[in-house]
């Protein structure tokens, strides 16, 4: 009995965009392979084929060519189409009769030409093969919604002539930094989600991840090599995706990263995401996922927080800094500096980025933290109060709470 | 003095298609002032749009018609090109696009 389900999520990317490569169209190719997929289930009961790939490419390109049958601006397109070999739909061998057409496909959906979310829905549903459904599901938008998404996506690629391509190599790094910056934004909605059901969260994170090793295989075997920011990008999943079990307790809060079980840390993913950032900084200039990923490697091979080389966390983001002036990243440096020099030191570089992040809540929870070590009671509950004003994430609500009640205070009343 | 005319209409009112008098009247139009009309051409509706800005360099391609009202039409380039990277790629090279945007638009077809 051959599982439909997993052979639609496994190979619905690589029949997609082959089909796609034949044809010319989004639709189109999308609606064939939906119907190869629809008679499977009731052929293959009688019975299955021997390569399954084949009978689902072969039956998914005669419903193409049936559909594009009527319409007369294709007939050109028919006549150039290679027929394809009957003969491969009871071969056993694996799917030489399909070719790969995945590389193309994620640049054409992460292209700089479409919207952000239409990139992201475009990329899951099309190379990670989830349904309109469950992609809407995790994005807590109404299926309708997400639907209405794609359908605007494919007609902007078709009606601009969005190339179905791998960009030349003068505009491989900007293209290729744009679909880093898609996969990464899959990985973080499923990572550091605010709000939404957990499970599927998850499944977002794994499948950012999964697309990241695709990325990879498809880079190798087209280019010869992998760029080490992509690398890189990888091993940033990994090593947070290995802290993943820890970071919310049982009842829901937030759990900071010194308070985190570390024996819990999922060893094989840190293992794996150390081994690949510490190859990425040798070969080239570290980007920015290189050094976040660099950050998360010096934590995850710490063994307490105390044991932690803050120093040299603080000199990476530093270097991040550098490259990606943000009052984010810097205020990342100062609660790394505030651990390596002291609460003197890190609190007067947070005070500094006050203009910049005064609405920002973990601005006011990282002073409030700085100031609670210090001592200095009074103005820590007034930093934690401001913080607990200005969170919307339930869990972290919680956890300012909590240090509140530690304080001897109560949240603000809202 | 050549003069470019530029038609600024709301595109919602051409959804259900492009057949219908009005056409019929672009006909007319474009009949009776044949001697003086050097070119004309339909734009694809906004949505199929992007707008392409060079700063420090760096290409910023972004989704969507050009939206500022600090700046103004200042001239245009009808070109051919396979596709949209094609387009962008000349887009960019324009000397304005380094001090403010070019908004690529797909003409319309008809058939």
């Amino acid at each position: 009995m051959i599982d439909l389900d997993r052979l639609c999520r496994a190979e619905w990317g690589h029949l997609l965009s082959s089909l796609i490569r034949a044809f010319g169209d989004f639709d189109v190719a999308e609606e064939a392979l939906q119907e190869a997929f629809s008679a499977a289930v009731v052929d293959w009961a009688e019975a299955p084929p021997n390569n399954p790939v084949a009978w689902l490419y072969g039956t998914a390109r005669h419903r193409a060519i049936d559909r594009i049958r009527h319409r007369a601006r294709s007939q050109a397109l028919l006549a150039q189409l290679a027929p394809f070999d009957e003969r491969h739909l009871q071969s056993t061998e694996p799917d030489n009769a399909v070719p790969d057409e995945r590389l193309r496909l994620i640049f054409t959906c992460c292209h700089p030409a479409l919207a952000t979310e239409a990139r992201v829905a475009l990329t899951l549903r099309t190379l990670g093969g989830l349904t309109t459904e469950e992609i809407a599901h995790a994005f807590l938008v109404p299926t309708a919604t997400m639907a209405q998404r794609l359908v605007r996506a494919k007609a902007k690629i078709r009606e601009a002539a969005i190339p179905y391509t791998i960009p030349e190599a003068s505009d491989l790094p900007e293209r290729l930094s744009a679909v880093m910056s898609v996969l990464y934004l899959i990985f973080n909605e499923g990572y550091a989600a605010t709000h939404g059901r957990e499970l599927l969260r998850r499944a977002l994170s794994s499948e950012a991840i999964e697309l990241v090793r695709l990325l990879r295989v498809l880079l190798q075997a087209r280019l010869g090599s992998v760029p080490a920011e992509v690398d890189s990008l990888l091993a940033l999943m990994l090593l947070h995706d290995a802290r993943r079990e820890t970071r919310v307790a049982a009842n829901g809060e937030l759990v900071l990263l010194e308070e985190q079980e570390r024996n819990r840390w999922d060893r094989a993913e840190i293992a794996e995401g150390c081994a690949l950032v510490h190859a990425a900084l040798v070969r080239s200039r570290p980007g920015t996922y290189a050094l976040e990923a660099a950050i998360a490697a010096v934590h995850a091979e710490s063994a307490s927080a105390e044991a932690t080389d803050w120093a040299q966390i603080a000199g990476l983001y530093a270097r991040l800094l550098e490259l990606h002036p943000s009052p984010i990243v810097a205020l990342n440096r100062a609660v790394a500096v505030a651990m390596a020099e002291g609460c003197e030191a890190g609190l007067v570089l947070i005070d500094s980025l006050e203009k910049a992040l005064a609405g920002y809540h973990l601005w006011h929870a990282a002073r409030a933290d700085l100031l609670r070590r210090l001592g200095r009671r009074a103005e820590a509950v007034a930093s934690y109060q401001r913080a607990h004003a200005l969170s919307q994430n339930a869990s972290e609500s919680r956890f300012l709470a909590r240090r509140l009640a530690e304080l001897g205070a109560q949240p603000p009343v809202s | 003095m050549k003069y470019l005319l530029l038609i600024y209409e709301a595109e919602k009112r051409w959804e259900g298609g492009y057949n219908g008098p009005e056409i019929a009247e672009y006909g007319a139009f474009g009949k009776e002032f044949s001697a003086q009309i050097l070119g004309g051409n339909a734009l694809k509706p906004t949505s199929t749009a992007t707008t392409v800005r060079v700063r420090d360099g760096k290409r910023l391609t972004t989704d969507g018609p050009f939206a500022e009202t600090k700046e103004q039409l200042g001239g245009y380039y009808l070109v051919e090109a396979a596709d949209l990277d094609e387009a962008l790629n000349i887009a960019a090279k324009i000397p304005g696009a380094r001090y403010g945007s070019i908004e690529v638009r797909p003409l319309m077809i008809f058939s």
